[in-house]
């Protein structure tokens, strides 16, 4: 049944408009991670302690690396139910999976104040296994290797190293399978990582079905990161887009997106607190815009008809991105109160590390799919 | 098409190895108090806002002054911080006419750690920087594995662990009750200058036995209040006994001189707030004005700790689970990957 055709690189120039403006970024990020380093984080960033964490930690460690859920999204439809027709998004998922997960592994050493002591969550006289934090460094640092190693085949067979190409993908399933267990895991608890903040988290967001929340909206953001790179790969590269795959994949990402609105409602209503979704509040405010964005998918791309069209899957891609997004803003900052005094807003510098790291995405995602077998080669498709 | 049925079975027997490892998983309790954990006990209506406490614990933990004015005079800071273990806050209302009035009145609330049973931020630290003394129950702070990721600071109900933010090499800073100085027979600073004994150190089950015994008392009327550490039990027991070279080793506290004096009775809130918050603190207040409008938020009798270690170990304990669902993942996975899958990805 696996008819689809072998990857092969794009190719083309490395120099366009794209890498330059994403490599001036990525220059820019360098130079504030520089002060930074020098300085200290409050040198850089508008940190407090009313709000120790920022966008550093909300948007590039735990969105981002949500976003980078596409890999393990796509493994799972792939691998363990079968579905080898959607086997050509594989590998692109996995490069951006691959370069999302290493990129929110910096991103923690940038915001960590005794980096240099960050052995320490790696020495087994220093664990602390009651922290969720534990659980999630450990996790997280183990399935970045996982996932070089799931790439390294790519690699591999660029530099024509077949026998050691056979060795790894002997062992394959094996890596298969924890490389989506150890999402799971820490894409789950990075939502328990707010439990422990207890009252300090509003109501709407503090409930112990957290890590529900967050493993089912990390694989929601999986799908639709994939809906929105393969629409944005394809324009970009001027390819014809997947749409055999894409339509039945939306329709799986739908489905879970229903799972995930009947437990996020009905936890609400069962702990009580519906009541705070209609005060006239910013935290109601928010509730409402991050519940619209996993509502409205359903009236774009509702249909098959509707899910034939790439730009309706191309919307409804972003929506739920943001939707997974506001559910972690909401939660980690704007739900988030420590008492009167203190108030955050990112300062530039953070907002340019944070633009930094996502150009230094886009700009690896390039090289990557122009000089290594990611992409499915063109001409097979129809 | 029969692999999805092969999924589905896979599920079950993962489902079912799940169940039965996850069954003896208990929630996990909040914790208590140790026996023997020292505290402190602020007692509102006692304090005179001179601030000796914040001055002393700035020289016993060699903090440097903060400023919050205009010209950097004197130690002015407006919170505790980075380099401010211990502050004193006021409540103002009104007119600000009467001490200890929540209308047109004011009064002082101690700022600083409250050693929790059950502590947040202990619970939070990844690499056991935060660290509870299981005999004294002092919550302690090692630099030495810190890693500065802030989650004490973000975990803490109180806002008691702060992160210095100011310096590439910064360091949480929070009250440790003075533990370095416990060897040399020391107590905490704030407690030993206190001129009124608004702030007493001991062990916290004699400091709430004495805060529940203010409470019992009639507004007006008179009592002693003790100054500096009060004796427990056992020590009371021995007083009119020669004292002397002794004495150090029998209480483990250097020997001063009794220090209690005569004054009147609060109207007290009837409540000793830190007895039941979070499984209860170390650090024990007692106060005229509402807890909540000087500063002390509501806390609920069980932590948050508990909460979130229950859902950590309900999931993870002794990995049961993990590999339950790895062994699952890994039947379906070599079912599914094919021979020359591999070669594809």
């Amino acid at each position: 049944m696996t008819t689809h055709s072998a990857p092969v690189p794009v190719g083309g120039p490395l120099l366009n408009k794209t890498t330059v403006i994403a490599g001036l970024l990525v220059m820019l990020m360098a130079a504030i991670l520089l002060y930074r380093f020098i300085f200290g984080l409050g040198a850089v960033t508008n940190l407090s302690d009313g709000y120790p964490w920022g966008i550093w930690i909300v948007v590039d460690v735990m969105i981002g690396s949500a976003f980078a859920c596409g890999g393990f999204s796509v493994a799972m439809l792939v691998y363990l139910f079968n579905r080898g027709e959607y086997h050509p998004l594989v590998r692109p998922a996995l490069l951006a999976s691959l370069l999302g997960y290493t990129l929110a592994g910096a991103g923690v050493i940038f915001d960590l104040g005794r980096w240099w002591n960050v052995w320490n969550m790696y020495w087994p006289w220093s664990a602390n296994p009651n922290s969720v934090m534990f659980e999630v460094a450990v996790c997280i640092t183990l399935y970045i290797f996982v996932m070089w190693i799931e790439f390294s085949p790519v690699v591999l067979e660029q530099f024509g190293l077949r026998d050691a190409k056979k060795k790894v993908t002997k062992y394959m399933f094996f890596i298969i399978a924890l490389g989506t267990l150890l999402p799971m895991m820490h894409q789950s608890s990075l939502g328990t990582l707010w439990v422990v903040l207890g009252g300090q988290v509003a109501p709407l967001w503090q409930t112990p079905a957290v890590p529900a929340l967050f493993l089912l909206t990390a694989i929601i953001m999986g799908y639709a990161v994939v809906l929105f790179e393969s629409c944005l790969a394809s324009s970009a590269y001027r390819r014809s887009i997947e749409m055999n795959i894409l339509t039945p994949m939306a329709k799986v990402m739908l489905g879970i997106v229903a799972v995930y609105l009947v437990v996020r409602l009905g936890d609400v209503t069962v702990r009580g607190v519906l009541g705070d979704a209609f005060k006239p509040n910013l935290n109601a405010l928010m509730f409402w815009l991050e519940t619209a964005c996993f509502v409205v998918p359903f009236f774009i791309i509702g249909t098959e008809v509707q899910r034939r069209n790439p730009a309706r899957l191309f919307v409804a891609g972003i929506l739920l991105m943001l939707g997974g997004s506001l559910l972690r803003l909401n939660g980690f900052l704007i739900g988030y109160d420590t008492g009167p005094g203190f108030s955050y807003f990112p300062s530039l510098s953070e907002i340019l590390v944070t633009a930094g790291m996502f150009a230094t995405e886009v700009l690896l995602y390039i090289v990557v799919t122009r000089r290594f077998p990611v992409l499915p080669r063109e001409a097979a498709h129809s | 098409m029969t692999t999805r049925r092969d999924f589905l079975k896979g599920a079950l027997a993962g489902t079912a190895i799940v169940s039965a490892g996850a069954t003896p998983v208990q929630a996990r309790e909040t914790h208590t108090r140790p026996p023997e954990g020292l505290g402190l006990l602020y007692d509102a209506t006692l304090c005179v806002g001179c601030k000796a406490c914040v001055a002393a614990c700035k020289e016993a933990n060699g903090n440097p002054p903060v400023f919050s004015t205009v010209d950097p005079l004197w130690d002015t800071p407006l919170d505790t911080n980075g380099h401010t273990f211990n502050i004193i806050k006021m409540y103002r209302n009104g007119t600000m006419e009467t001490k200890d009035a929540e209308q047109n009145g004011y009064s002082f609330m101690k700022v600083s750690c409250m050693h929790c049973a059950d502590p947040s931020c202990v619970s939070a630290c990844p690499v056991s920087a935060m660290t509870k003394d299981p005999v004294t129950g002092v919550v302690g702070y090692d630099p030495g594995k810190c890693i500065g990721c802030r989650y004490c600071v973000a975990a803490c109900p109180f806002g008691i662990p702060k992160y210095q933010f100011d310096d590439p090499f910064g360091r949480i800073g929070k009250c440790e009750l003075c533990r370095h100085r416990h060897k040399d027979g020391h107590y905490s600073a704030c407690a030993e200058v206190c001129p009124t004994g608004a702030t007493l150190f001991g062990r916290t089950e004699d400091l709430l036995a004495e805060a529940k015994r203010r409470l019992a008392l009639k507004p007006g009327t008179t009592t002693t209040y003790p100054r500096g550490r009060l004796r427990h039990a056992q020590e009371k027991a021995l007083q009119g006994q020669p004292e002397g070279k002794g004495a150090m080793q029998r209480h483990g506290w250097r020997d001063e001189p009794d220090q209690s004096y005569e004054g009147p009775v609060g109207n007290y809130i009837q409540h000793v707030y830190g007895e039941k918050e979070y499984g209860g603190t170390q650090v024990l207040k007692l106060s005229a004005v509402n807890f909540e409008k000087v500063g002390m938020p509501n806390l609920p009798p069980n932590s948050s700790a508990a909460t979130s270690e229950t859902i950590q170990h309900s999931l993870y304990g002794g990995l049961i689970m993990p590999i339950a669902v790895l062994g699952a993942l890994t039947f379906v996975a070599k079912r599914n990957v094919k021979p020359d899958d591999g070669e594809e990805g």
